[in-house]
């Protein structure tokens, strides 16, 4: 099975579960008065599970004739060549900011999420590396809660007084 | 001899004198207000302020205004406050392109086609001419928007109110219909899958038309479904930040310390092939713009998928760095801008959420739009029209000589960029949302999409199915229920040519390439 058809078998795996709620889930919930409506809140997610699993079909079956792109794409079949490491860490950088975000507070994670980044992409300039990091940090805060009234709170939850 | 009422030349002789008198007397007055030093330097500063701001991810046209209105309506009086509030408005849809260009992050729905071709414009190290295509593209479907404001708004506004909706449903079923635009050869079937993929998306939270959860997995974060830029990041900035992360190469092409980069020239070869293309869609775009609730997005996708389909020549271009598949989305967005002041001024309906905001900061300053306004009020009516124009020329004036400096971003070392490309995209889901969790999905939507990419699935559909899902539920929804069935397909002759229009769409181009080169199906 090729990269695609796993995608779309992964794709009708989700349509699936869609379905099932749309057809067997979602009506039981609806009041009486709304049922009389000739359009119910799973209507259209019951089209578009139909559709889904039809597109799916159509993909995974290949029925339409696939040019090969010329786009820029990266090759997936040359995925050894490519920093897939680097990648991974990246991602894992953010989910870790999304957690830490509010406990260390938003200078502090910013600070750390830009500079073990730039670290993890070659950056060899630690001194500079941490005034650009400091400097941004602080203007990005600056900017979003003094100027333009979203708060987010600066210091760790245990440090700050709002 | 019918007569056409009030308007009727036959009955009525001095109708377009009187007309013409009026409109020559309400520009004067609009001249003598914009112009005033105090006003020109509202336009400069609203310009200056929108730009910058509306490059951050997460913040469009509509969180600017609504968070300059404090500082606007602090000004009391009220045309130099619209004066400011339109130069924002402008310099926000232009600062929103910007990021759409340079590092692929539509903050807003109405830059996401520009993305399409401004993106790979600027890998191929033509950052500076994208930008300057955009500025182009955007004065002039702006100042066409103000002229046919200047000449058309009340006629429009009437017309506007026959749609309902039967014909919005309609209308964003062809608004979907553009997907095969953004397939490319071969990649209908997945193009059709990614739109529903989308259309399932924006199912998820409570709507407004029901008011019952749906698809929340209990999760209380998904109550109020996925946000628009977190899920616009995810599709395209992320996947890009990412390829640049596992191929390092690829930044060189971008034009990591090339000259060209800054390079602002257009050819004369490119300026023939985008002046058509400006034309028709600053026209299209603003007749899209004038109906209420349809704007700029829908507007910027038809225009993008209007002119694919009629670029016969360079058709396969679309999508790899056209110039025209640029011009398109940017001119028809800002006509389209422009246009949704028609409702607003002349009926007091805001036509977007943006004007609805608009409208907001207009009652609070003791303005109420409407059909009297004009009358009652001209300085203001007048004013605010004469602004927009004054707000697209300042911008110009202004950006032009700063794209060098804007386009300049992308000769930061990847070592910098990439982080701080990754931070903006986390800080626009953050900003929108106020909630950590929001980032959580946007990694984890942002990885998918990754895969997705990976697979060759084109992704724009996903966004634009998103985008359209809501409108074209809650406009089937209430078409059914005031007609009791979906009999308004074949009772409403508007909706039913709206529908024939989709349809056409979606199978024409199959049938030509399958009978034309007979090569669409194995």
């Amino acid at each position: 099975m090729n990269f695609e058809k796993a995608i779309a078998l992964f794709l009708a795996l989700v349509l699936a579960v869609y379905s099932y709620t749309a057809f067997f889930e979602m009506d039981y919930l609806l009041p009486p008065i709304l049922q009389r409506n000739p359009v119910w809140p799973s209507t259209f997610p019951k089209i578009l599970s139909v559709m889904g699993l039809i597109a799916c079909a159509l993909v995974f079956l290949n029925i339409e004739k696939s040019e090969k792109q010329v786009g820029d794409d990266l090759d997936i079949s040359n995925w050894r060549a490519y920093k897939i490491i680097h990648a991974f860490m990246l991602i894992f950088g953010m989910v870790v900011y999304a957690l830490v975000l509010r406990p260390l507070g938003f200078i502090g994670a910013t600070f750390i999420f830009l500079f073990a980044s730039s670290l993890l992409l070659g950056e060899k300039r630690y001194f500079l590396l941490a005034i650009v990091c400091l400097i941004s940090s602080f203007s990005i805060w600056y900017l979003v809660d003094d100027v333009l009234g979203i708060y987010m709170s600066p210091l760790p939850s245990w440090l700050s007084t709002r | 001899m019918m007569c056409w009422g009030f308007t009727c030349l036959h009955c009525h002789p001095g109708f377009l004198r009187d007309e013409v008198q009026i409109m020559v007397e309400g520009l004067l007055i609009g001249l003598q207000t914009a112009l005033s030093i105090k006003n020109f330097l509202m336009v400069v500063g609203g310009c200056l302020i929108g730009t910058f701001i509306g490059m951050l991810p997460g913040l469009g046209p509509m969180s600017i205004i609504a968070i300059m209105i404090p500082v606007a309506i602090s000004i009391g009086d009220p045309s130099a406050a619209l004066i400011l509030l339109a130069g924002v408005y402008y310099g926000a849809i232009f600062g929103g392109s910007t990021s759409s260009i340079l590092i692929n992050a539509p903050g807003v729905a109405s830059t996401v086609a520009t993305s399409f071709d401004g993106y790979p414009l600027t890998r191929a190290g033509k950052a500076g001419k994208a930008l300057t295509v955009a500025a182009i593209a955007s004065f002039v479907g702006g100042t066409v928007g103000a002229i046919l404001l200047l000449f058309f708004a009340p006629a429009l506004a009437s017309v506007a109110l026959l749609f309902h909706s039967a014909e919005y449903f309609a209308l964003m079923v062809v608004g979907l219909s553009a997907i095969a635009a953004f397939a490319g050869s071969g990649q209908v079937t997945k193009a059709l899958l990614m739109t529903v993929m989308g259309l399932m998306l924006a199912t998820v939270g409570e709507g407004a038309q029901f008011n019952l959860p749906r698809f929340t997995m209990g999760l209380m974060d998904l109550q109020s479904g996925i946000g628009f830029i977190t899920l616009a990041m995810a599709m395209f900035a992320i996947p890009e930040t990412l390829f640049l992360v596992l191929d390092p190469s690829r930044s060189d092409k971008s034009g990591e310390g090339s000259s060209e980069i800054k390079d602002l020239r257009i050819t004369a070869e490119e300026a023939k092939q985008i002046a058509p293309v400006i034309a028709r869609q600053s026209i299209q775009g603003f007749l899209i713009g004038v109906m209420p609730g349809a704007g700029a997005t829908i507007a910027s996708f038809l225009g993008y998928a209007v002119e694919r389909n009629i670029a016969k020549p360079d058709r396969d271009l679309f999508g790899k760095g056209s110039v025209k598949g640029l011009a398109a989305p940017e001119s028809a967005n800002n006509a389209a801008c422009t246009g949704s002041f028609v409702p607003l001024l002349t009926l007091g309906i805001p036509g977007s959420g943006t004007t609805a905001i608009l409208l907001g900061a207009l009652i609070a300053l003791n303005v109420s739009p409407g059909p009297r306004l004009m009358q009652d009020q001209p300085e203001i009516f007048w004013s605010v029209i004469i602004s927009m124009y004054i707000g697209n020329v300042v911008l110009l004036i202004l950006n032009l000589p700063l794209i060098p400096y804007i386009a300049k971003v992308l000769t930061v070392p990847r070592t910098f960029l990439i982080p701080f490309i990754l931070f903006f995209t986390l800080m626009g889901a953050y900003i929108g949302q106020n909630n950590p969790t929001e980032l959580l999905f946007l990694v984890g939507l942002g990885v998918l999409a990754t895969i997705l990419r990976l697979a060759s699935f084109p992704l724009a559909p996903l966004l634009i199915g998103f985008i359209l899902g809501p409108m074209l539920e809650n406009n089937f929804s209430r078409a059914s229920q005031l007609y009791d069935g979906v009999s308004f397909v074949w009772e409403r002759p508007m909706t039913t040519v709206l529908l024939a229009i989709a349809v056409l769409l979606i199978v024409l181009p199959s049938l030509k390439s399958r009978f034309g080169r007979g090569k669409f199906f194995a």
